[in-house]
């Protein structure tokens, strides 16, 4: 087969000496970046991005390859051991993975999600091997109508995320629509909702200044009224065979993880979605799903495996649009376009025929980044479990600095740390208060996309709502939105019958 | 008081005088010959990140950073808010300061007017103009559609439904629709739908879900020929990448001619010795071959211009667009 031939020149190309080199520090510097509160992939890509000038193109995308994916791995780790997430995309990885490390079960946590991480991100690299072109033709039948529809299937799934009571949840989603609109409008062009004329609204509100201020910052303020002791002290055993215990452990999930990895995969290819909406919906699928469905948000090891490797999978899956179609599945993926042109790439069909040295070492190296990451993420873990042990008052100012950072870096505008600070003042009343967090925070990621396509699709209708359900014209958005109608009906149907409470 | 002591007080003006005059002498033209960015350089970009400034801003620092141009860094920071109004107020703010620079665009001319801002293009220290992008018409290929009569036929069959997608609303991409319609006597016909991106456009136009666009070479590229075509190009020459494909003005509309610059700006106020230090980096940046290479693989005009010229470059685009705009009714 012509395919396999390519890959294992591919992997040929990323085996060499300097390549491997290049996949090593990238994975190590990305879960490090990951791990960090605040500091994405998206950061870690950007800021090192100058670095890769001084190499061929082969090694410097490898080399970001490699940071995308350590920082997917990284994401995971402050999710559980702080309850902050690395980055935007390792939200839904806190559900679980906190209240398992409070049980004193972090490294069992922290081993689902590498492992997990590795399934996902595998599955999805085969997909992206064997079916690129074709998959990437598929890619272009979504317009916005098709766009609007999957949106509207995910806000469909995620009606299970919320906390005890729906009305707050509601209000929580309203809040992050409302944020959403803040910024310049698509359709019309004019800026909405610039408060008292302050230029830093102007770019809207970034979903990163969000969740690291909801998150991070509102965890610390949680925590510090608690007084500055240390948390709990977590048993640190992590040998091969505690390793090997979890993974036995783990296959009980099969049916979640592939479920999760080709949701992960088909969700990071649709442009503008990436791996945030991914693990969010993988989740709540799978909370649906489950036999344990009780046992999710109070830790369970399914609950961090169904992020976990729908977010690894998306990552690969944003790539795919990236390299065929020129336009980036994530934001991480922008950067890294910006990158391809940079070095005189072309991105489409012909790319892969052109610069088949390039596109086959990508390929190949993905495979390798991806066993290099979840080695580094496996061996890091003694390394994160003894800083959990350290005391809150050396670890809050650290975190609360690298929050800052992170929330600095992506428009370089303090007005950001600012705002920051206030969302981290949200997050610390919605924990007293017990609102949920999660769906603000996915309600921003999602809105302006609601939003844009859906006005989008008006227009091009003419203001017709029957375009979205039009099964000759659309065939893919009408399928989708008689799905997510089911998906909205069948709980509320279920609470008129009086079978089961009414579940937001 | 004799009149020795006079005389020595006189010498010693005389001196102090003289002293004076070499300080200036040697001070004055060497500061600002001399004149080097002394902290790292912020270069802001009008657009979001993996956006067409973006990545020129990126290449550029590329370059520089390779042949080792400048003493400080060019860091990019990315200040998309408002098309461009976000950064020009940024700029505005930095008054006087040499370290920051701007990639500027077409809405440095568009937005001021249309969001009535207090910064226009006068407020800034014109530096360099390093290309010109240029605009093609396109349209699926399943359309069948090869020219523009074949077009403007296919537009009035369409009775208003026709869909032309673009970057922006009131930008770049919608005047160069206007300037259609008004020229073919479509207007009403077209409907105009704003994207954020110009990728995103160009892949619904090779997805079916558009009917035609008018995207810069560069955007249409990887969809060319297989599922997106160029009908005629708005430039007064033949662009090189598309030899087969007739300009407006051969078609009997030399009016539609449109381009988008790439220039840069600094802010307003800054020493005469900047200006002309950035002016002699972006000269050797543009006659660079990294850059005619990037220009020719990417059909863009590669077009170096500064000083005096420059200026009134910007005044003429200046009055052009708010023409523009004028004609559309969008501006008083």
């Amino acid at each position: 087969m012509e395919i396999l031939g390519n890959l294992f020149y591919g992997l040929g190309i990323a085996l060499s000496p300097e390549n491997l080199l290049m996949a090593l520090i990238g994975v190590v510097l990305g879960v490090a970046i990951g791990a960090m509160p605040g500091l994405g992939s998206v950061n870690g890509v950007a800021i090192l991005l100058p670095i890769t000038y001084a190499v061929p193109p082969t090694s410097a995308i490898i080399f970001l390859a490699a940071i995308y994916y350590g920082a997917m791995y990284g994401g995971a780790i402050s999710s559980i051991t702080l309850n902050i997430p690395g980055a935007s995309t390792a939200v839904a990885t806190t559900f679980d993975g906190y209240p398992l490390a409070q049980k004193g079960q972090a490294a069992d946590a922290l081993v689902t999600a590498a492992v997990a991480s590795f399934i996902g991100g595998t599955i999805s690299i085969v997909l992206f091997t064997f079916f690129a072109p074709p998959l990437a033709e598929f890619a272009l039948r979504f317009g916005p109508p098709e766009e609007f529809a999957v949106v509207f299937l995910a806000y469909g799934t995620f009606a299970g995320l919320g906390g005890e009571s729906p009305i707050k949840t509601l209000i929580a989603t309203m809040m992050g629509l409302l944020m959403s609109t803040v910024g310049t409008d698509i359709v019309s062009g004019s800026p909405r909702l610039i408060f008292a004329d302050i230029t830093g609204f102007y770019h809207g509100i970034n979903f990163l200044v969000l969740a690291i201020g909801l998150y991070g910052v509102g965890e610390i303020f949680y925590t510090l009224e608690g007084g500055m002791q240390a948390r709990e002290r977590y048993q640190a055993k992590m040998g091969i065979r505690e390793i090997a215990a979890t993974i036995r452990d783990l296959r009980r999930y099969t049916t979640t993880l592939l479920r999760g990895s080709l949701l992960g995969f088909f969700v990071g290819m649709l442009p503008a979605a990436g791996a945030t909406p991914a693990s969010f919906m993988s989740y709540s699928i799978a909370k649906r799903f489950s036999k344990e469905s009780v046992q999710f948000g109070k830790g369970t090891i399914e609950g961090v495996a169904a992020p976990e490797c729908a977010n690894n999978a998306a990552s690969t899956g944003a790539m795919l649009p990236m390299l065929t179609l020129g336009i980036p599945g994530s934001p991480t993926t922008a950067v890294m376009l910006g990158a391809l042109y940079v070095w005189g790439l072309v991105p489409g069909p012909r790319l892969f025929i052109e610069n088949a040295d390039f596109v086959w070492g990508l390929t190949g190296s993905l495979y390798i980044a991806n066993a290099l990451a979840v080695l580094v993420a496996l061996f890091a873990i003694p390394f994160f479990i003894w800083m959990l042990r350290m005391p809150m008052t050396i670890l809050a100012p650290v975190i609360l600095v690298v929050c800052a950072v992170g929330g600095f870096s992506p428009t370089q505008d303090m007005f950001d740390v600012y705002l920051m600070f206030f969302f981290g003042a949200i997050g610390y009343f919605f924990r007293k208060l017990d609102y949920p967090l999660a769906p603000m925070v996915l309600a921003l990621v999602l809105g302006g996309l609601t939003e844009r396509t859906f006005r989008q699709s008006l227009i091009i209708s003419h203001g017709s709502i029957g375009i979205f359900f039009d099964f000759s014209g659309h065939p893919i958005a009408a399928t989708l939105m008689w799905l997510s109608v089911a998906t909205f009906a069948v709980p509320v149907i279920s609470y008129f019958l009086g079978k089961r409470r009414l579940k937001f | 008081m004799n009149s020795r002591n006079w005389t020595r007080r006189f010498t010693h003006l005389w001196i102090v005088a003289l002293a004076l005059v070499i300080t200036a002498a040697w001070s004055l033209p060497s500061a600002e010959a001399a004149w080097k960015p002394t902290r790292p350089i912020e270069f802001v970009i009008m657009a979001g990140k993996g956006g067409g400034a973006d990545r020129i801003a990126r290449l550029m620092q590329k370059i520089v950073t390779q042949n080792n141009w400048s003493p400080q860094p060019l860091v990019p920071i990315n200040k998309k808010g408002g098309s461009g109004a976000e950064a020009m107020l940024y700029m505005k703010s930095k008054q006087g300061n040499p370290h920051v620079i701007l990639v500027t665009l077409n809405s440095f001319f568009t937005t001021p007017a249309l969001r009535k801002l207090p910064v226009s293009y006068k407020n800034f220290t014109p530096i360099y103009r390093l290309a010109m992008d240029t605009f093609l018409l396109w349209v699926n290929k399943k359309s069948g559609i090869t020219n523009v009569d074949q077009f403007v036929k296919a537009v009035k069959a369409k009775g208003g439904k026709w869909t032309m997608g673009g970057t922006g609303k009131m930008q770049e991409d919608q005047l160069v629709t206007n300037m259609l319609s008004q020229a073919y006597g479509l207007k009403g016909l077209i409907t105009y739908v704003p994207f954020r991106g110009g990728g995103t456009v160009a892949k619904n136009l090779a997805g079916g879900h558009l009917d035609s666009t008018v995207n810069n070479p560069a955007e249409g590229l990887p969809h060319t020929p297989n599922k997106m075509v160029p009908i005629a190009a708005l430039t007064p020459k033949r662009i090189p990448a598309f030899p087969n494909v007739p300009t407006f003005a051969e078609l009997g509309k030399p009016s539609l001619v449109y381009f988008m610059m790439r220039s840069i700006n600094a802010p307003g106020g800054i020493p005469a010795g900047a200006t002309k230090w950035y002016s002699n980096l972006f000269t050797k940046l543009c006659n660079s071959d990294a850059w005619k290479t990037y220009t020719k693989k990417k059909a863009l005009n590669r077009a170096c211009l500064t000083g005096g010229p420059l200026a009134s470059f910007f005044a003429d685009e200046d009055v052009k667009h708010k023409k523009l705009l004028k004609g559309m009714g969008l501006i008083k």
